[in-house]
């Protein structure tokens, strides 16, 4: 039987509210970890055929060489840095410290920059050295 | 759960467009999210526009105009009309705010208003917040001791006092509860920033004696731990007051308390 409050409707919630930076800070912060997971397959691919023998190594080497490899790599990078330096806010939040309404925001919209920024420069010092 | 879309019965249609007031010249629009549990319709969108000349300047005004000249039916709760009360929370351009302190300046374009997020829906903007509610009485908030009863009143140094400075003037509106992604999905379970917001106050009362108890009824991976320091409390709060710096108080004392 329908009770009065059976049929209450679900008000809208990830319809309606505004994206902020903080908000889009914590998902990327949970996509970039789900990322790792892939990323590190890919170490573990590379390692393991080190220890299969030259074929398979160079086998894996050739493919993380190539430029669909180096994409792949370098996604790699900047989710590890990303998750990185979100992490290390994690840390400091957990000390109780930089939870202030506009720091958090300042914070949230300067992580990308500040971790694209580190990803290009371990690249361009990985390539130099490569 | 987690489930990004909205049920069947809460998809929103199109609804109807209130005339324009004649000859206005400082006219505004609303999009205004109604339901109606005696129709058997879905929740709409109905449009209503108000000549800002004729009407104060917060939304609570602009809702209130509606009401009293345009459309009867309209339902919200509100009372104090200057925000102690938190009866008019509501999702206002996007975000949790009260009705009565949101002034129409502050936002561009059309006015959007819903009912609080993520809430089963009574009326209109009247959200059931009967499992808040509920949440809140599960933490006792209230002063809990086993010392003999002091001849006059429960004694507090200065210093003790000031502890609970951003945490006493919560008002218990909802906003910042109904802004978290983890209490959309998990709010059965989690008791959202509000509430352990208030918990954080009895937890840091010098004059309370149920510290460990407190600290015993939290340590769970739902009720404390589904914060994820997401922040949107803290961004909401229409007091200016910081839940997600008070749930890592508790979770700094749970830790204090281990190591």
């Amino acid at each position: 039987m329908a009770t009065p409050t059976s049929n209450r409707p679900l008000s809208p919630h990830l319809q309606v509210y505004k994206f902020i930076p903080t908000m889009a800070m914590s998902i990327i912060h949970r996509i970039t970890g789900v990322a790792l997971y892939f990323g590190t397959v890919l170490l573990a691919a590379w390692l393991v055929s080190a220890a299969m023998g030259k074929e398979a190594f160079d086998c894996v080497s050739w493919f993380l060489g190539s430029w669909l490899g180096l994409l792949i790599m370098f996604g790699y990078t900047w989710a590890l840095v990303h998750h990185l330096l979100g992490g290390l806010r994690h840390f400091v939040w957990d000390f109780g410290h930089g939870l202030g309404k506009e720091f958090t925001t300042k914070v949230a919209i300067a992580l990308p920059y500040v971790s694209v920024g580190v990803t290009v420069v371990l690249w361009i010092i990985g390539l130099i050295a490569w | 759960m987690v489930e990004f879309t909205l049920p069947k019965n809460s998809k929103i249609s199109k609804g109807k467009t209130w005339p324009k007031p004649d000859g206005g010249t400082n006219v505004r629009e609303f999009k205004i999210y109604r339901w109606n549990p005696d129709d058997g319709k879905n929740p709409s969108i109905d449009t209503y526009y108000i000549d800002l000349d004729n009407c104060g300047p917060m939304v609570l005004d602009a809702l209130l105009y509606i009401k009293d000249n345009i459309d009867p039916t309209l339902t919200l709760r509100r009372s104090c009309r200057e925000g102690i009360c938190g009866s008019c929370a509501m999702n206002i351009d996007g975000t949790n705010t009260l009705a009565c302190t949101k002034g129409m300046d502050e936002i561009s374009g059309e006015v959007k208003i819903y009912p609080l997020p993520h809430m089963p829906v009574v009326k209109d903007l009247v959200p059931d917040l009967n499992n808040f509610y509920a949440q809140h009485r599960s933490i006792e908030p209230w002063l809990q001791t086993v010392s003999p009863p002091p001849a006059k009143e429960w004694k507090q140094s200065h210093e003790d006092r000031v502890k609970l400075d951003g945490l006493y003037e919560c008002i218990l509106c909802a906003c910042c509860s109904t802004s978290c992604p983890s209490y959309w999905w998990n709010g059965d379970r989690y008791l959202g920033p509000a509430v352990l917001l208030q918990a954080y106050r009895w937890l840091i009362d010098s004059r309370d004696e149920a510290t460990g108890e407190r600290l015993d009824d939290l340590e769970d991976p739902f009720r404390l731990y589904r914060c994820h320091t997401i922040m949107n409390c803290t961004q909401a709060c229409p007091k200016g007051l910081n839940p997600a710096k008070a749930i890592a108080g508790i979770k700094k004392m749970l830790v204090e308390r281990a190591v």
